[in-house]
């Protein structure tokens, strides 16, 4: 039998990534053990995706900046690295038991990034309806609105997706995807491409 | 009386706060999980802004802060700004990315706010 698939897709979403000579997954198992406990992991395995990544670029210096290239690598994949696990962490439904997945590919212009969580149908929803916000929205105008929110404390958290599209330009893309098999979980594919 | 501590220390990040030059430093990596576990270091800045007119952050040593340390800073910045009184100084470095990145933002935030690069 085959399985019926509902898939919504936005932005920078791609079904099929081009192939890539240099890619590197981490899964993250569902786990019992506390979040407060796991949150270290989750900061040293983005790290670890930052110095792996940035060992495939050279040190040379780049224009009006003090950072060399291959430091601004490991900066930014750490920083978006560790955005994507986050969010997907708080995003997944922890009853549901399922695992946290993060692919890194490498190609001569850009690293793509794809994280696929697991989410109940309220959290997809809602995540879904500010992704079509975020895409309505001019980013540099929709950032400044959303800090002022937060720096007042009437907004949620958003400025993870936010910071890496305004001040890493990272380019985005969703894909919210539910099974007959299983009504009840959405699941969440964001993918971040990084120009180098 | 209610004694706030003046430094928080972990394997992986300090924040403390030198009342002579009126400065709080940060250092290492800070990567908490959410606004309510940044909620200990809000309370050192704010006890210690209370105490200065001119209040500097020295952020040159921190390497990494996530986008929930970012919102705590632009907090800090926004409860300056609304006191009115107090000429608020961030001190950044040039080799640390994330800065270079993101602290432009918070100045728009209270455009009266210094940002100073050293390299």
């Amino acid at each position: 039998m085959v399985q019926a698939n509902n898939s919504q897709i936005f932005g920078a979403f791609l079904e099929t990534v081009p192939a890539s000579e240099e890619y590197l997954t981490l899964n993250f198992s569902p786990s019992s053990a506390p979040r407060k406990r796991r949150w270290s992991n989750y900061g040293l395995s983005a790290d670890f995706l930052g110095d792996y990544f940035a060992a495939f670029f050279p040190g040379d210096t780049l224009p009006n900046s003090q950072i060399n290239r291959r430091n601004t690598v490991k900066a930014s994949v750490s920083y978006i690295a560790n955005e994507l696990i986050e969010n997907a962490v708080k995003y997944s439904d922890e009853a549901l038991s399922l695992p946290i997945s993060i692919t890194l590919f490498l190609y001569e212009l850009e690293i793509i990034f794809q994280i696929t969580n697991y989410s109940n149908l309220e959290t997809g929803a809602d995540y879904q309806t500010f992704v079509q916000t975020i895409l309505n929205s001019e980013p540099s105008e929709f950032y400044m609105q959303q800090l002022e929110k937060t720096a007042t404390g009437s907004g949620g958290s958003s400025m993870g997706l936010l910071t890496m599209i305004n001040d890493y330009s990272a380019q985005f893309g969703w894909r919210f995807q539910t099974s007959h098999h299983h009504p009840d979980v959405v699941q969440v594919t964001v993918m971040a491409h990084l120009e180098v | 009386m209610d004694i706030k501590p003046v430094e928080i220390k972990t394997d992986d990040y300090s924040v403390w706060y030198e009342p002579e030059s009126s400065t709080a430093f940060f250092q290492g990596f800070l990567r908490l999980d959410g606004m309510v576990e940044y909620q200990p270091i809000m309370d050192l800045l704010l006890s210690a802004v209370e105490q200065s007119s001119r209040f500097n952050v020295n952020l040159k040593e921190l390497e990494f802060l996530n986008s929930s340390g970012i919102s705590m800073l632009s907090m800090f910045v926004v409860r300056v700004r609304d006191r009115g009184n107090t000429q608020l100084v961030l001190q950044g470095s040039e080799k640390v990315l994330w800065q270079t990145k993101s602290l432009k933002n918070l100045q728009r935030l209270m455009p009266s706010l210094t940002l100073e690069f050293s390299s």
